[in-house]
């Protein structure tokens, strides 16, 4: 869902043509379920935040910025497609039902 | 003013390829495909030989030299193709996509039946598979017509009121191959001038920024065309589409008439051809070449003082229904030609039009009859012609009963 006021027919532009940033379009409202990172076994390999097809992989780093600190889930867009849940080599990432 | 043209025989192919000529599209991309092969046979040709500047792309099918429509009307291009039959249907998916991106796609043709049995000759029914997929549909009669018809479509089309792709389809062999004098503009320059010499972009409001419609790299915001859409707007999409074709049937007219004055030829009002309509009692519907064989038998029967009208129906979408409606009224015998499949529906494709606007009337006529006929190739003869028309008058003086469909032609 696009989210926001829905417009008319007549207030959008033609041909199909999206009127928004996609960082508009909040693809987590379609998530069913949702991966939760068990930080005490996330070894920071970000292999989650390469494969993410949604980008919603982020990650905080060291203040001196030389490595990972903290690897976290944007749920405003994740969709829940389990892919981080998937390559995860230490498989810290479990994929829990979404409850909305 | 008439501008000066010279005469050519030409079939219907080959016009539809000078008329491509005169325009100079910027792209073509086509796929050969009995009988619709002569078009791009010829022009490519001309590209070859340097005389037009257009890119013409080889592909290797129909969807794709479609989806090469795709890319290029996008970016901004005037783009032209053609096909015919199972082609036609190959392209069946992208042809929606192409009316929804409001890409002014101008498509010749052939009209030929669909496999199967295989066979390459004239019937309607690769046309009547695509009538829901939001093209602006125009039926020729002969080899003039559809040189002329292609050159309206590209002016039609671009108009950025309307923003939808024409298919202006001639019967295969009967128009395609058939060769006939014509008139074409001595000065190709006429023609441009006509259609614009470029392809006017169309420009819209986004984000508080007035943009091309197309994939100009030079855009303020850049655009995407096609992306997903979910049934919060998919709906609103659809009826914008519903209001350009609204705006269709009056910009078919103008152009029309804008043509006539270049070329002194005019077709009806650009939507119907009537021949003698108005005080006829009995009125035959139909499109394509088949108008010329029941023209020519109904003035027979005028000389004789039955009052026999043809109606050409030349603009089948947006189908012209109140118009329709209007001409028809009071009629005492209306006959539907259609040449299409009917499998499975109460009549052809034509007569569900023509027979849902009658269902509006308050004059509705007092017999509506259709006929299925020249399936395959099959001959629409004078003399099958004649037969019908004797029908008519036998149903029109109540000597016959009226009835839903038959079928001409056909051995029973
Ligand atoms: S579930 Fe899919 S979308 Fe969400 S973070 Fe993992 S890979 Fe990205
Ligand atoms: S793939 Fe697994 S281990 Fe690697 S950063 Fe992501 S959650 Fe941590």
């Amino acid at each position: 869902m696009s989210g926001g006021e829905l417009k008319k027919w007549h207030e959008i532009p033609i041909a199909g043509i999206p009127w928004k940033f996609s960082t508009e379009y909040k693809t987590g409202d379609w998530r069913s379920e949702r991966p939760i990172i068990n930080h005490n076994k996330c070894v920071k390999c970000l292999f989650c935040y390469i494969y993410c097809p949604e980008m919603s992989i982020k990650i905080n780093w060291t203040s001196d910025g030389s490595r990972p600190e903290k690897v976290e889930v944007d749920y405003e867009f994740c969709k829940g497609c389990g892919i981080c849940a998937e390559v995860c080599p230490v498989k810290a990432i479990n994929m829990e039902l979404e409850k909305r | 003013m008439v501008e000066e043209q010279v005469e050519m025989l030409l079939n219907g192919d080959f016009a539809v390829a000078w008329a491509w000529k005169h325009v100079e599209p910027d792209v073509v991309a086509a796929f050969p495909i009995t009988p619709q092969t002569l078009i791009v046979e010829k022009f490519a040709e001309f590209v070859a030989n340097g005389e037009v500047r257009t890119q013409f792309i080889n592909v290797e099918s129909e969807h794709s030299a479609i989806s090469a429509m795709v890319g290029a009307a996008a970016a901004g291009a005037r783009t032209a193709t053609a096909t015919a039959a199972n082609g036609l249907q190959l392209m069946h998916e992208i042809l929606y996509i192409v009316s929804s991106m409001r890409l002014p796609v101008m498509m010749a043709v052939a009209n030929r039946a669909v496999s199967g049995p295989i066979n390459i000759h004239c019937d309607h029914t690769d046309a009547m598979g695509q009538r829901d997929a939001g093209w602006i549909m125009l039926f020729t009669e002969d080899a003039q017509e559809a040189y002329d018809t292609t050159i309206q479509a590209f002016k039609i089309s671009e108009n950025p009121d309307v923003l939808l792709p024409t298919m202006v389809c001639l019967d295969g062999f009967l128009v395609s191959h058939t060769a006939m004098n014509l008139k074409v503009f001595g000065n190709p320059k006429i023609v441009k001038d006509f259609v614009g010499e470029v392809r006017p972009v169309a420009r819209i409001k986004l984000m508080g920024e007035e943009v091309e419609l197309s994939l100009n790299p030079r855009n303020k915001i850049p655009l995407t065309f096609g992306p997903f859409c979910y049934y919060d707007y998919y709906f609103e999409f659809k009826r914008q589409q519903i209001e350009a074709m609204k705006a269709v049937p009056e910009i078919v007219e103008r152009v029309n008439k804008e043509y006539y004055e270049l070329s002194g030829r005019l077709y009806g009002n650009g939507r119907l051809v009537p021949w003698n309509v108005d005080d006829a009692d009995i009125v035959a519907v139909v499109m394509g070449s088949a108008a010329g064989t029941l023209r020519w038998v109904a003035r027979k029967y005028r000389e004789r003082g039955t009052k026999i009208g043809i109606l050409k129906v030349r603009m089948f979408r947006p189908f012209p229904w109140e118009e329709v409606q209007k001409l028809l009224e009071n009629k005492e015998v209306v006959a539907v030609f259609d040449r299409a499949q009917d499998a499975g529906a109460m009549v052809g494709p034509l007569s569900l039009e023509v027979l849902s606007a009658l269902y509006y009337s308050k004059n509705r006529p007092k017999n509506t009859v259709t006929y299925i006929f020249g399936l395959g190739g099959r001959d629409l003869t004078p003399e099958l012609a004649e037969k019908t028309f004797e029908e008519l008058i036998r149903i029109k003086e109540g000597k016959e009963k009226p009835f839903i469909k038959k079928y001409i032609g056909v051995r029973e």
